[in-house]
C-alpha cells in the first residue's frame, strides 16, 4: 500500500494544472459567459491531453490509465471550472464514435436514482449525442430529436441548461449493468471536480485573508478568520482522501466496496465543495456578494455538480443501505 | 495510489486476528473505573500478552524490544485491535506513547536500560506532569519549579489533568529550571519517580464522576538530576519530540473503533420504536447515519495517507492535525446520535429496558475530551491556519 500520488500521476496533474492555468485563466471564463455556446478549440486540446479518452486502451485510442488517474485530473479541471460536459464526454469514450478524440461532444442525462426534478440538461446546444441512463440501459438520443426550450438565465454561467419537455426512447447502447457502472464512475468524476472546486476556494480565500487588511492587520490573523480557512483545509483534506479512495477502490475492487466509496467520495466532496464555496464568499466580505470576484462561480458550480450522479443526502442514504445489510 | 495490503500484511492480519481471538475473551472484561488497582491489574496485564505474543511496542525499534512493524503493518494492527476489541492500552498509555519512545529518542543509556524493558512488558506505569493550572493550551508558560541541590532538583508546583496518577511509578514532568530566561528556553524534561516525599494526589473527577484524572502538588520533591532527559533548559525541544509520537496514529485504533460504534447504532436503531416505526424507519436519521459513516470513511483514507506519507518521510506530517480536528468531530456527533436514539431511555445511565444506556452515554460524554486533550481543537486551527496556509502568527 503506498496511498499517495504515484509519480506518474503528479506528473499527471502538473500537466493538467499547468494547462488550465496558461488555457483557462479567469479572465477567459468572463469572455466565455459573454458567448454561448462551447469553446471547441479548447475541446480538441482536451481531447488531446487525453482527458476524454484516458481510460480507453490505447489499442483503441486511449491512454490506458484508471480511474485513480482520472480523478487527478478531473480534480484539476474542477478547480480550474473548465467548462463542458466533461464527465459524460469521459465517460462516452468507447461508446460515442468521436469522444475520446473530441470530435463529438457527449453530454448526458441521469435517470437512475432519485430524480431531481424537472429534465434539464447541459450544453445541449454544444453537444453531438446524448446519453440517457435509464433502468433498462444506457441509451443514445439525437439532440435534434429533442422537445427543449432555452433556459434564459441559467445558475451556474458558464453551464448553459435546456429544459427538455419530450425525451424520445433513442438507441439501446448499453446494457444495465453498463448504466449502473457509468453512474459510478459518473459519479466519482463529480466527486473528484467538487474536490477541486474545495481546494480552489480555500486557496483563493487564504490568499485574499493574507492581502486584505482591516484594523491594521490581515484578517487571516484574526482567529475568527484564520480558523474558517483552517476547517476549509480540513473538507478539503477529507474529500481528497475520499475521492482518491473511491478511484483506487474502482481501479481494484478487492480493497473495498466500490458502491460505498463512490458514495462517500459524493457525500464528502460534495458537502465539502459547497461549504468550501460559501466560506470562500465570507472571507471576501462585500466583494465576496460581487460578480466580479470569482468566489460565486464556484458555489454555482458546486450546485451543478451536486446534482449529478446522486445528491449528497441520496449517497448518504444509500451509504445507510449499505451499513444496514452489513450488521 | 494503491489501497491494496501486500501479503505479508495480510499474513501478518491473520496471525494477530487469530491470536485476538483467543487472548481477548481470554482477558476479561474492564473492571469499575474508581478500582485503580485492578485497573491497572487488567490494563499491565493485557500489555503484558501483548510483549509475550511479540505485539508489543508495534512502532518501537527492535534494539528496545519492540516489533518494528512496517507502517502498513501498524495499520493492520490498529484494524485488527478495533475489531476484536482488544482492551484499551489504558494505563500504558504515557508510557507506551510518550515516556517510552521520548527515551528512547532522547534519554541516557541508564534511563533507557532502567524503563523500556518494563514499560514494554507492562511492569511499569507512567503519568503525565505537563499542564498546570494557569498553563494549558499556553503549556510553556508552567510555572512549576526545579532549583538545583547538589545532584538534585527540589521539585514545587502544581500539575493538573494528571491521569493514572494514583497507579502510576513515574511521572513524566516538565519544570522550570530557569525563571529569567524566556519561556521556552529554561524548562527542563524530567522523570520524577511517584513514590518520593512530597507528592500529593488528589482525584478530580470528570463530568461522568469517575477519577479518570488528578491534581499533583508537589512541595521540595527531591528528583536527581540524573533523571533529567535532555539537557538542563531543552526541555521544550524534547517536549515536542514527546507530542510528535502522540501526532502520530496513538488514536488510529480509536478511529477505526467508531465504525463498529456506528454500526451498533444502526442495530439500535432498528431496534427502538418511535410511534408505530422504528428509528431506523426515519429518512433524516438515515442519512445522518450515512453521513458519519462516510466521514469515517474519509478519516480512515485520511490516516492511510497520512501512513503513506510517513513512510517516506519519517515523520508523521502537520495533516495530524486536520486529522485530529476530523476525528473529535465525527465522534462527538456520533455520541450525540447515541443520545437522541436513546431518547428518555437516556435519562438512566444505567442499561433500562434492554437499550444500552451505560456505554451510549458514556461514549457521548467522554467524547467531549476529544476536542480539548492534546492540543484543543482551537489549536489544532491555529496551528494549520499558521504552519501549513501561512497565515500571521498568535502572539506567543
Amino acid at each position: 500500500m503506498d496511498f499517495r500520488l504515484s509519480e506518474d500521476q503528479e506528473a499527471l496533474r502538473d500537466g493538467v494544472r499547468s494547462f488550465c492555468e496558461g488555457r483557462v485563466p479567469v479572465e477567459m471564463l468572463r469572455e466565455l459567459e459573454q458567448k454561448p455556446g462551447l469553446d471547441r478549440a479548447l475541446w480538441s486540446e482536451l481531447a488531446e491531453m487525453g482527458v476524454f479518452g484516458l481510460r480507453l486502451s490505447e489499442d483503441d485510442g486511449g491512454v490506458g490509465l484508471g480511474m485513480a488517474d482520472a480523478a487527478v485530473v478531473f480534480a484539476e479541471l474542477g478547480r480550474r471550472l473548465v467548462p463542458g460536459p466533461l464527465a459524460w464526454s469521459h465517460l462516452a469514450a468507447g461508446l460515442v464514435e468521436g469522444a475520446a478524440q473530441g470530435s463529438a461532444v457527449v453530454g448526458g442525462l441521469d435517470l437512475l436514482g432519485v430524480l431531481g426534478g424537472p429534465h434539464l440538461v447541459e450544453h445541449l446546444e454544444s453537444l453531438d449525442a446524448l446519453l440517457v441512463l435509464r433502468p433498462e440501459g444506457v441509451f443514445r438520443i439525437d439532440p435534434a430529436h429533442l422537445e427543449a426550450r432555452t433556459v434564459a438565465v441559467p445558475l451556474d454561467p458558464l453551464t448553459p441548461v435546456h429544459h427538455v419537455t419530450r425525451l424520445p426512447e433513442g438507441e439501446l447502447v448499453g446494457t444495465v449493468e453498463e448504466a449502473r457502472r457509468l453512474r459510478l464512475e459518473g459519479g466519482a468524476l463529480a466527486s473528484a471536480m467538487l474536490l477541486g472546486i474545495a481546494e480552489a476556494t480555500q486557496e483563493l480565500a487564504t490568499e485574499y485573508a493574507k492581502g486584505r487588511e482591516q484594523f491594521g492587520r490581515p484578517i487571516g490573523g484574526f482567529q475568527s478568520v484564520k480558523h474558517m480557512l483552517a476547517d476549509m483545509f480540513v473538507r478539503q483534506e477529507g474529500a481528497g482522501a475520499a475521492v482518491y479512495a473511491a478511484g483506487a477502490t474502482l481501479d481494484d475492487p478487492g480493497v473495498g466496496d466500490v458502491m460505498r466509496a463512490v458514495s462517500a467520495a459524493k457525500a464528502t466532496a460534495g458537502e465539502g465543495a459547497l461549504r468550501n464555496a460559501l466560506a470562500c464568499i465570507q472571507v471576501h466580505g462585500g466583494m465576496g456578494y460581487t460578480w466580479e470576484v470569482p468566489a460565486h462561480y464556484y458555489l454555482k458550480r458546486s450546485w451543478v455538480l451536486e446534482n449529478v450522479f446522486g445528491t449528497v443526502g441520496e449517497h448518504e442514504e444509500r451509504i445507510a443501505e449499505i451499513l444496514a445489510a452489513s450488521t | 495510489m494503491d489501497l491494496r495490503y501486500s501479503d505479508a500484511d495480510e499474513k501478518f492480519r491473520q496471525e494477530l486476528r487469530a491470536w485476538l481471538a483467543e487472548a481477548v475473551p481470554a482477558h476479561g472484561a474492564p473492571p469499575p473505573y474508581s478500582d485503580w488497582e485492578a485497573r491497572r491489574a487488567h490494563d499491565t496485564g493485557w500489555q503484558r500478552k501483548l510483549f509475550d505474543a511479540g505485539y508489543a511496542g508495534i512502532n518501537w525499534p527492535s534494539a528496545y524490544g519492540g516489533r518494528d512493524a512496517s507502517l502498513t503493518e501498524q495499520l493492520v494492527y490498529y484494524e485488527e485491535i478495533a475489531r476484536a476489541q482488544a482492551p484499551y492500552i489504558g494505563v500504558n498509555f504515557v508510557g507506551m506513547l510518550h515516556g517510552g519512545p521520548t527515551l528512547i529518542a532522547e534519554g541516557t543509556d541508564l534511563q533507557k536500560e532502567q524503563h523500556i524493558p518494563r514499560i514494554l512488558r507492562g511492569e511499569e506505569v507512567w503519568c503525565q506532569g505537563f499542564s498546570e493550572p494557569g498553563a494549558g493550551s499556553d503549556l510553556a508558560s508552567l510555572q512549576t519549579r526545579a532549583e538545583r541541590d547538589g545532584d538534585h532538583y527540589l521539585v514545587s508546583g502544581h500539575k493538573i489533568w494528571t491521569s493514572f496518577a494514583q497507579c502510576a511509578d513515574f511521572c513524566e514532568l516538565l519544570v522550570r529550571t530557569n525563571p529569567d530566561a524566556p519561556k521556552h528556553k529554561g524548562i527542563s524534561w524530567l522523570v520524577m519517580p511517584m513514590d518520593l516525599d512530597g507528592i500529593e494526589i488528589r482525584p478530580l473527577p470528570t463530568l461522568m464522576g469517575e477519577g479518570e484524572f488528578s491534581e499533583v502538588f508537589l512541595e521540595n520533591v527531591r528528583v536527581p538530576v540524573e533523571n533529567r532527559v535532555g539537557e538542563e533548559n531543552d526541555g521544550w525541544r524534547v517536549t515536542n519530540v514527546t507530542l510528535r509520537f502522540e501526532r502520530g496514529t496513538a488514536f488510529a485504533s480509536e478511529m477505526y473503533h467508531l465504525q463498529q460504534i456506528l454500526a451498533g447504532m444502526v442495530e439500535l436503531a432498528r431496534r427502538i420504536t418511535r410511534d408505530d416505526a422504528t428509528a431506523w424507519e426515519d429518512r433524516t436519521l438515515r442519512r445522518e447515519v450515512g453521513h458519519l459513516a462516510a466521514q469515517l470513511d474519509a478519516l480512515w483514507a485520511m490516516v492511510k495517507l497520512s501512513v503513506s506519507e510517513t513512510a517516506k518521510t519519517g515523520v508523521p506530517g502537520l495533516g495530524a492535525s486536520a486529522i485530529k480536528l476530523f476525528y473529535s468531530g465525527v465522534y462527538q456527533q456520533v455520541g450525540e446520535l447515541g443520545m437522541r436514539l436513546l431518547g428518555r431511555a437516556a435519562l438512566s445511565r444505567e442499561d433500562v429496558a434492554g437499550l444500552p444506556c451505560q456505554r451510549t452515554i458514556g461514549r457521548a460524554m467522554q467524547s467531549l475530551s476529544l476536542t480539548i486533550a492534546a492540543g484543543t481543537s482551537q489549536i489544532q486551527r491555529n496551528i494549520i491556519g499558521e504552519r501549513i496556509l501561512g497565515l500571521p502568527r498568535e502572539p506567543r
